[in-house]
């Protein structure tokens, strides 16, 4: 557009083109309003907090309500005007799914299904459609507990596949495996971490070859890796191992233990680790330094966020309790209605959460002691984290995929 | 003349008439390996295959025979782009697919997706084609068959026909290879007063040798090579964890095939136990083992070692593990070695396997008597 405009020299035609260039910054600029991205778990950086500038309407309804067939407990992921969702389904849960949904009214895409080439035993309450999908913008990578991983674009083309059990052969989990992948400078991240054998790997985002296969402690791990400058932080049992997307290469390692279910948040510089409670680290290459820990700020399943100049954690009883980002101190508790098994995002000035009854809950927590503002109830069990964009709130069940707006 | 052979060119210009010759891209898919090895030129190739017209299904579908899981799906997810935009126009070669899922010389899996897309086509003949896959060599497809046979006999108990329901349900047993159906059938029947032989249906192996405890301190005896590995003598006795063991005789009473180490020697901890069984086979064939475990396990056939699996108290089920194997015609031994970790949780106690012979169906395969 640029060289375009460059060439223009009479001045209707300068007049012209700066019409015509508003025109189009107009447009770009409203439709990074009306469909900006929520690309893989937990959305922006795995922060958990939309960064757009549009946000949900204080009341929400829902707009939009489409099927989903078997099982499924990934998160819903927004490319654009795009939709993504994973599900398994079959008497084994052998029969893979990517679907493509538009967003602004629920109209299927495309569909494109797949058969496991790994294990796809789970604990019932999970399913094989369990890890969280993540795009780089251009591309969908689909992972699957059964270590099954496709790439799409955007508009459904398959551009490679693998079958990380198929290649690893121990390389899976009897309970299921939930491990979300992220993408960052052209690698796909992926861990497959359990009892046997136990890896993470950084695959080319255009031929899903490896560029490196680091192993990882032999522990089953159901948490997903955090982005922290320009670094994958990979979470297990062990602690957080920060490493190079490109290479694998350590930047520093934090071996303090770490939990296994809820994952660790980054906020500007620190990484808010889920370990002996909450720990404050502020990570440098080759070193992490310890600011504050607080034992008491205990998540159950889902996973933390942070808001402000606050951090949110919502613990096993269903409490979400907000304490301080300088020291960890706890401010107040609220008792939600709970249990949760996905993690609460937020946008603007709410924190939104859905409990496994599928109560999705709209929290404020500017108010002196933090208060639910709404309930939605969705009628069916809901075990995942939502997706925010283009101020809307997507959420899923097994069955269902819903847009509240 | 031009004007003679211009509607031919037309003709000659339109896919929808006639197959294209897509051997090089699916051969392109075929060729995918482990590791990612083959995805750029599949890719590549995908492309081309996608935009084929829907006559093109039948040899698609065909370009999945014998192919590997990875090529399968790339296969399975092309089929799939093609058959939604022939679903779409109505030019689903419904017909040739048919042809396609009564050819049992091509391999189950493109047979259950032609299956498949003819049951989006066309649901009453899809229905109507059920009762021929009910000896399916593929389990998926015998699920439709054993699921109207369940109907049937529910229906025929609403009224009051006892003799066609236990008719109904025997003869849906008697195809169903799914836990599942088995379980729901088998418990209709026993219902009705029938006699049900799981063992016998699912083909376990009830009756083993077994030698225990050696030592799996700190997880150690899963790579300890005990004598059991080395020689299989019934009548020795060897040092053991904490004492001397020898072979003893037991025969699992649990109809889904539990072999229990705690039954002869106790809730031991950190412990690791052998089984072995002759298994006599009337041929010399392609087997499956399957075997459900939660300790770490081995298994050898004929002094093989299958697999080796790790992995402590994350659950156990039926066909956890497929274990494809060769048979061979007369005495074949299976080895185990089952190995209990340190836990001390109640939900570690268990010290067990099940195991089970049978074709890639899960058709039971019983050893000669």
């Amino acid at each position: 557009m640029n060289e375009a405009i460059l060439k223009i020299k009479t001045p209707d035609s300068v007049l012209q083109t700066m019409k015509t260039s508003f025109v189009l910054v107009f447009c770009l600029h409203l439709s990074s309003f009306a469909f900006a991205d929520w690309l893989q778990f937990r959305g922006p950086n795995a922060t958990a907090v939309s960064s757009e500038a549009k946000v949900p309407a204080e009341t929400l309804k829902i707009a939009w309500t489409a099927d989903l067939p078997g099982r499924g407990l990934s998160a819903p992921i927004v490319v654009g005007d795009k939709v993504f969702v994973t599900s398994s389904s079959g008497p084994g849960q052998e029969t893979l799914h990517v679907f493509c949904f538009n967003a602004k009214d629920g109209t299927k895409k495309w569909e494109r299904v797949m058969r496991t080439t790994g294990r796809t035993m789970t604990h019932p309450k999970t399913s094989v459609a369990a890890p969280t999908p993540c795009s780089d913008g251009e591309r969908v990578f689909a992972l699957f507990s059964s270590n099954d991983l496709f790439a799409f674009d955007l508009g459904g083309n398959l551009l490679w596949l693998r079958g990380l059990t198929f290649d690893y052969a121990n390389a899976s989990n009897s309970l299921g495996m939930a491990q979300s992948p992220v993408v960052m400078d052209g690698t796909l991240v992926v861990q497959s971490e359990n009892d046997s054998e136990s890896f993470a790997a950084g695959l080319d985002v255009a031929t899903g070859r490896n560029q490196w296969k680091l192993e990882r402690p032999k522990a089953a791990n159901w948490s997903s890796a955090t982005l922290w400058k320009g670094a994958v932080a990979l979470q297990s049992s062990k602690g957080i191992l920060a490493v190079e997307p490109a290479t694998g290469k350590t930047v520093w390692d934090y071996t303090d233990g770490a939990s296994t279910t809820p994952s660790s948040v980054v906020s500007g510089e620190l990484l808010y680790a889920v370990s002996h409670g909450i720990t404050a680290l502020a990570p440098e290459k080759g070193s992490v330094t310890q600011l504050w820990r607080n034992e008491k700020l205990n998540p159950g399943t889902a996973s933390p966020l942070v808001l402000g100049d606050h951090i949110y954690v919502v613990n096993g009883a269903g409490v979400l309790i907000k304490a301080s980002l300088k020291n960890g101190d706890e401010l107040w508790k609220l008792r939600l209605k709970g249990p949760f098994s996905g993690s609460p995002v937020a946008a603007g000035k709410s924190i939104y959460a859905v409990n496994e009854r599928g109560i999705f809950q709209t929290i404020a927590p500017d108010a002196p002691e933090g208060k639910v503002t709404q309930e939605i109830e969705l009628k069916e069990t809901v075990l995942t984290t939502p997706a925010v964009s283009g101020g809307a709130i997507y959420v899923r069940s097994d069955a269902k995929l819903w847009k509240l707006q | 003349m031009k004007l003679i052979f211009a509607p031919l060119f037309v003709l000659a210009g339109l896919p929808l008439f006639a197959a294209e010759d897509l051997s090089k891209p699916i051969e392109a898919l075929r060729s995918v390996q482990k590791e990612g090895q083959g995805n750029e030129a599949a890719g590549k190739a995908w492309q081309e295959i996608v935009k084929a017209d829907a006559a093109n299904l039948p040899d698609v579908l065909k370009g999945m025979n014998g192919a590997n899981p990875l090529a399968e799906n790339w296969l399975r997810a092309a089929v799939g782009v093609i058959a939604d935009e022939a679903l779409k126009a109505k030019k689903l070669p419904v017909e040739t697919l048919v042809a396609f899922l009564k050819d049992t010389q091509n391999s189950p899996g493109p047979r259950v997706v032609a299956f498949d897309l003819i049951q989006r086509a066309d649901a009453k003949l899809a229905e109507s084609l059920t009762p021929t896959l009910l000896n399916d060599v593929s389990s998926d497809l015998r699920r439709h068959p054993v699921a109207k046979l369940i109907e049937a006999g529910d229906a025929a108990l609403e009224k009051k026909d006892k003799d066609q329901a236990i008719t109904a349900f025997t003869k849906g047993l008697g195809g169903a290879r799914d836990e599942d159906q088995i379980k729901e059938l088998t418990k209709k029947l026993r219902d009705l007063d029938q006699k049900v032989d799981l063992p016998r249906h699912f083909g376990f192996l009830m009756s083993w040798k077994l030698i225990a405890p050696f030592s799996n301190a700190d997880r150690g005896g899963f790579d300890t090579v005990y004598p059991p590995e080395k020689e299989l003598k019934f009548d020795a006795s060897y040092e053991g964890k904490t004492t001397a063991v020898k072979w003893v005789d037991f025969t699992s009473k649990d109809e889904y095939g539990k072999i229990d180490f705690n039954k002869p020697f106790g809730m031991e901890k950190s412990a690791v136990g052998y089984a072995a069984a002759d298994f006599l086979s009337t041929e010399e064939r392609p087997a499956e083992i399957r075997i459900g475990c939660k300790n770490g396990w081995k298994v050898w056939l004929n002094g093989e070692l299958l697999f080796a699996r790790d992995e402590y108290h994350r659950g156990a089920k039926l066909d956890q593990y497929k274990l494809p194997c060769q048979l061979k015609k007369g005495k074949n031994m299976i080895l185990v070695k089952c190995c209990q970790n340190e836990q001390k949780e109640q939900w570690t106690v268990e010290w067990e396997f099940q195991l089970r012979v049978c074709d890639a169906t899960g058709t039971a395969i019983l050893a000669e008597r």
